[in-house]
């Protein structure tokens, strides 16, 4: 009986025909396709993406060029130069991150005490001619005001955590 | 009359399915493999001698890049194998997670090989199946650490961050409206474990959905069944580990046989092949898959219970919390310590293996007493497997090292590392 079975199973495309089954009913059943450039996928506080330099509230730039950042970046994707300023105030005068050696571990963040460095939600970037792959610290310093919404609303959400 | 020579041909570096960069220099018969010569190398970065050039902490997010489809298992035989020299032990709760996200990267090794290795020989729409489980495994990665894929998770003592309480949820757009997100967010409710256990939840369903494809298949079984039969004595001596060797029928695994963080508190089986076929090891991955699957629900289970501590308080090794850097003098000098010159590991050897989901992946260790190590050597389980490739594939046809190269679940970044 089990021969015959078998026999009709493998004469009549038995398996074939489960198979078949299963890619019918998903193809009746609702999508789950996120439409990229329309939509994204949902990203966490936790996200790291395009580096940022932040400012306080009052408009001053936290950074204060303690170089913790460039002394943990396993890549050494950051070079930073420092002066006194004039009001007598230690900060970077030159502030470079260079995103083709960069590998995103987030070490950079985690290092600063003064939450002067980030990784913001933004990954969609990209550059158009040799050389744009380093971004300086007025760039960074203006990709941390556009996003400084999002970034403290981050870093609150994380805070607990960390 | 002329004479008859084997034909010599290049499968690779830009084969499709040569997963990768594996460069074959096939010997050939009209179609049957005399002689299978891989060539590797050519995504070799130097990972061992970049570690042995920066401190300790530094190489964690280069072991996410060796075997980058299992990233934070490689993670864990590193943090492993200087917790082993240090004397840490980790707390109970980090060692939970670690458990559960191990699993969970070997749920999503395995669902890449499956998709991947069904693709190279004919079968379609298993791959897209696969990669949609595996997009829910990377929201996991990502509300975690911050990355879908180099999580830097692991550190020496625990891990970075604490399971988060919520998900981050789809935004309606004018593809999606409001009520359409909603189902979409259905599971994004409560917090990471609750998004887990759901998955966990769904999964063994996709898992019958793949083997309702696949096990039976006529088609699957002509590509797979006899094809690279390795004997159990013969997979011994090649050095396998991982379901290349269960594939086999020899019951061996890590966790088991030396258990590591908690595994020896979990319920869960070793599957193992009988022929040591192509076949076989699939049926012994996607066992597996199910088995990690029971391993990560106890995970879930017991982390809802039991909050506490995910790394240890040691500030010689680990940076005190942002809290208290920002106001304690001391924790602010750890902190600057830690991150300029990093930890020092005392003088000595270790070796720390881990069960990856490609088998044994080891760190071996040697510290000088300084702050970055003496020697590091990464014991990939692939490069082993490969190394076998020819003795499996001899005899066989041309379109059935794609088979075998699939089944041996290769990834070029810890074969070449």
């Amino acid at each position: 009986m089990n021969v015959i079975k078998r026999y009709l199973q493998s004469f009549l495309l038995f398996e074939l025909l489960q198979g078949l089954m299963v890619t019918g009913r998903h193809l009746f059943a609702r999508k789950i396709t996120v439409q990229y450039p329309e939509e994204c996928t949902p990203l966490s506080p936790r996200f790291r993406g395009l580096h940022a330099l932040r400012r306080y509230p009052n408009g001053e730039e936290r950074c204060i060029a303690c170089k913790l950042c460039e002394a943990i970046c396993p890549a050494l994707a950051i070079t930073i130069e420092s002066q006194e300023r004039a009001d007598g105030t230690r900060r970077t005068t030159l502030y470079d991150i260079d995103l083709f050696k960069c590998i995103y571990c987030g070490f950079c963040e985690e290092s600063c005490p003064v939450d002067a460095i980030v990784e913001t939600r933004f990954f969609e970037f990209h550059f158009e001619n040799r050389g744009e792959n380093i971004i300086t610290k007025q760039q960074l310093l203006t990709v941390g005001d556009k996003f400084e919404k999002q970034i403290a609303a981050d870093r609150a959400a994380d805070a607990r955590y960390r | 009359m002329a004479e008859i020579r084997n034909y010599t041909m290049n499968f690779g570096p830009q084969h499709p399915a040569a997963h990768g960069v594996l460069r074959l220099v096939l010997e050939l018969d009209g179609e049957v493999v005399e002689r299978a010569d891989p060539h590797i190398g050519l995504l070799h970065r130097a990972t061992e001698k970049l570690a042995e050039s920066k401190p300790y902490n530094h190489s964690i997010g280069y072991m996410d890049r060796l075997d980058y489809v299992s990233m934070m298992c490689n993670e864990h035989g590193y943090v492993l194998a200087m917790e082993k020299l240090l004397g840490v032990t980790v707390p109970i709760r980090a060692q939970y997670i670690r458990v559960m996200f191990d699993e969970i990267t070997r749920i999503a090794n395995h669902l890449l090989w499956l998709g991947t290795h069904g693709l190279d020989i004919g079968a379609m729409t298993i791959f897209l199946y696969c990669f949609r489980e595996r997009e829910d495994l990377f929201d996991c990665y990502e509300a975690v650490s911050g990355a879908r894929m180099h999580a830097t998770y692991y550190r020496v003592g625990g891990v970075y961050r604490d399971l988060p309480e919520s998900m981050p949820q789809y935004q309606p757009s004018k593809v999606h409206n409001q009520k359409e997100v909603r189902r979409w967010n259905a599971n994004r409710q409560g917090s990471l474990l609750d998004f887990i256990w759901d998955f966990t939840e769904r999964f063994p369903g996709h898992v019958d959905d793949y083997e309702t494809l696949l096990t039976d298949n006529r088609i699957w079984k002509q590509r797979t069944v006899g094809i690279g039969v390795v004997p159990p004595e013969r997979a011994l001596q090649l050095g396998f580990t991982g379901p290349m060797l269960r594939g086999s029928g020899v019951e061996w695994d890590l966790r088991k046989k030396q258990p590591y963080e908690v595994y020896d508190r979990m319920d869960f089986d070793i599957p193992v092949g009988v022929h040591g076929d192509c076949y076989d090891r699939y049926l012994v991955r996607v066992a597996e898959m199910r088995q990690a699957n029971r391993i990560v629900r106890q995970c879930v289970q017991w982390l809802r219970d039991n909050p506490g501590p995910v790394i240890i308080e040691d500030h010689k090794l680990v940076p005190p919390r942002r809290e208290r850097m920002k106001d304690d003098m001391e924790a602010l000098i750890h902190h600057f310590k830690l991150f300029t010159e990093g930890f020092c590991i005392p003088e000595g050897e270790a070796y720390a293996a881990v069960e990856a989901p490609k088998g044994e992946f080891g760190v071996y260790l040697i510290s000088d007493g300084a702050n970055k190590p003496y020697r590091l050597k990464i014991r990939p389980p692939a490069f082993v497997h490969l190394a076998a490739l020819d003795e499996m594939a001899r005899g066989h046809m041309l379109a059935d090292v794609v088979a075998l190269i699939g089944t041996q679940d290769i990834v070029f970044g810890e074969v070449d590392r």
